[in-house]
């Protein structure tokens, strides 16, 4: 049987928006059979999404979306390349209605768009009917309103809407993987009890789903691991054969690169037991995985293994939380330290003195800040080369709004009450989404799956 | 012998699930394997986080792929929906992993 090529053109929502048009284009020189997948959605984006659908009931999805196809679309549709997505998010229905209208625009009234609903669980979890993950077991959510809570659905749902003669396929909380395992297991007729087989899609899609991250994105250190043209890095295409074959490429004429390096970085990416990699189709365990080489930005995956998938699936509830305030000003020059140290301890002061209800924490841009804790001891404690330019953040989170913005507006008052030669004040205060993860029973998640034209859909 | 920073033999990438961090740690030179496997300990690896309060650090040996991965307990202050810091993700901590120091054999 021939080779399924399999083209990732989004490892996150805020990707490159024009990096799956090159991936398109190589798929179709390749001539075989082929699909594209696109995972837009993280913990946080779902619950912003919810607040979005909240306000506006025509939003809460992806975004980009229209972006993202509106270059491709009537490419793919030509060459029989279905295109798979989280982007549904919160509002799969209306991000179908947005693929058909766009798809009317561009005289594709026949595309056919599969809508995969199901994944919105937020009554059981509103109900207290779910058992809170033992890694959450300790988070208390009393005082917070529930926003939502979506189950990471697996790869079945999307095989049925690709069964369906879907050209799209919207989804909403997926499992990243899934959508690479959809469009495999709809080709080769893979069984959902073939571990070994659901293990290789599962991989590949573990691989694929953060985009660059395997052709070079948050690989390239200059002069250590130097990337050819990081600003037109390629994003990844998965060659899979009916015998359990995956080679890992890119674009031609793309930038980045396909390396035993960049592949062994995002096998490890965001896994902890890598014997037990669980996803809501398939265990993966790579513990026996070898990589090779086998040609200029191509590296085969070797050893893949595969273990029975759990009987739950993992729940994301999300939460109303508290308020983040945020203000920095800068200093520069001589005596710069000692100055931004001293406009850190005053802010710190200056939330006492106002009664303020906040925790706050202090960096010192430029001294010690991510890497830091939030006492501030890297920065307290600093004893290297006097700094030049110094950016100094106040962060505070605060159960009311008000005492949020009162805080981050105390970073302002140092233009005028602060050290000599302070400067380029910004302040902002945003609203915090907690999250705490559930498990529940597959059977308790039905998914329905409907797929139309987009004439059917705009109507 | 030759004290190096990691970041001169090996590379390292970092990332999430709440407030659990996991990094990997690759030599470049697969020679280096049994070295790392010697030096860079869990506990040294826990000792550059204590400061932000992580209790634990376990490391997952993968020789066939000559790399480690070493998964660090309650070290993000929050992970990404509760911390403070500018880098909810822990996504730099990669580089803090880096600036740990092995003995190469001169």
């Amino acid at each position: 049987m021939s080779t399924f090529h399999l083209g990732n053109g989004a490892g996150f929502s805020g990707d490159r928006v024009d990096a799956p048009i090159p991936v398109l284009r190589s798929l179709i020189a390749r001539g075989g059979p082929a699909a594209m997948f696109f995972e837009t959605l993280g913990e946080r984006t779902v619950a912003l999404a919810h607040l979005e659908k909240r306000a506006n009931p025509a939003r809460g999805y992806e975004p980009m979306l229209e972006r993202l196809l509106d270059p491709i679309l009537v490419d793919a549709h030509a060459h029989r390349i279905p295109l798979l997505g989280n982007w549904g998010a919160a509002n799969p229905p209306a991000a179908a209605l947005a693929v058909a209208k766009l798809a009317l625009a561009k005289g594709l009234p026949q595309l056919r768009i599969g809508l995969v609903e199901g994944d919105d669980v937020t009554p059981l979890v509103a109900g207290g009917q779910l058992p809170v993950h033992e890694a959450d077991a300790g988070l208390d959510m009393g005082a917070w309103s529930l926003i939502a809570a979506n189950a990471y659905i697996g790869a079945e749902p999307l095989v049925e809407a690709l069964a369906q003669g879907a050209d799209v396929v919207v989804a909403g909380r997926t499992s990243d993987p899934a959508l690479a395992i959809a469009p495999l297991a709809h080709h080769f007729g893979w069984r959902f009890d073939d571990w070994e087989r659901l293990a290789l899609g599962a991989a590949t899609g573990h691989l694929l789903e953060c985009g660059s991250q395997v052709t070079g994105g948050v690989f390239w250190d200059p002069g250590f691991k130097d990337i050819p043209d990081p600003a037109n890095i390629g994003f990844p295409i998965a060659e899979v054969t009916a015998e359990g074959g995956l080679v890992i490429t890119k674009p031609e004429g793309t930038g980045g690169l396909v390396d035993l390096r960049t592949v062994k970085e995002q096998l490890l990416y965001e896994l902890h037991d890598p014997a037990h990699y669980i996803t809501p189709d398939v265990v993966l365990d790579i513990t026996q995985c070898r990589l090779e080489q086998v040609g200029r930005d191509r590296v085969a995956v070797h050893g893949l293994r595969g273990h029975p998938r759990p009987d739950t699936l993992k729940v994301t509830a999300s939460f109303e939380g508290s308020w983040l305030g945020e203000g920095e000003v800068s200093v520069a020059g001589p005596n710069a330290l000692a100055r931004a140290r001293a406009t850190a301890d005053v802010l710190l002061q200056r939330m006492k003195l106002r009664g303020l209800d906040v925790r706050a924490r202090v960096d010192l841009i430029g001294v010690a800040s991510v890497h830091d804790d939030d006492g501030g001891s890297l920065w307290r404690g600093y004893a290297g080369p006097e700094p030049q330019d110094i950016r100094i953040r106040l962060a505070v989170e605060a159960r009311s709004r008000d005492d949020a913005d009162q805080a981050a507006r105390e970073v302002l008052a140092m233009l005028c009450c602060g050290t000599a030669g302070t400067g380029g004040a910004r302040w902002r205060v945003t609203p915090r989404i907690l999250t705490r993860s559930h498990l529940v029973l597959r059977e308790r998640v039905p998914t329905r799956v409907t797929t139309r034209t987009a004439r059917e859909i705009a109507a | 012998m030759k004290e190096v920073p990691l970041h001169a033999i090996a590379h390292s990438r970092a990332g999430d699930k709440g407030n659990r961090l996991n990094m990997s740690l690759i030599p470049y030179d697969p020679a280096h394997y049994g070295l790392l496997a010697e030096q860079v300990t869990a506990e040294r690896v826990l000792d550059l986080f204590r400061h932000r309060g992580a209790t634990h650090c376990t490391r997952h040996d993968l020789p066939n792929l000559h790399a480690f991965n070493f998964v660090v307990e309650e070290v993000l202050e929050g992970g990404v929906n509760g911390s403070l810091n500018l880098d909810g993700h822990g996504k730099t901590h990669s580089f803090r992993l880096l600036e740990l120091t092995v003995r190469l054999p001169a």
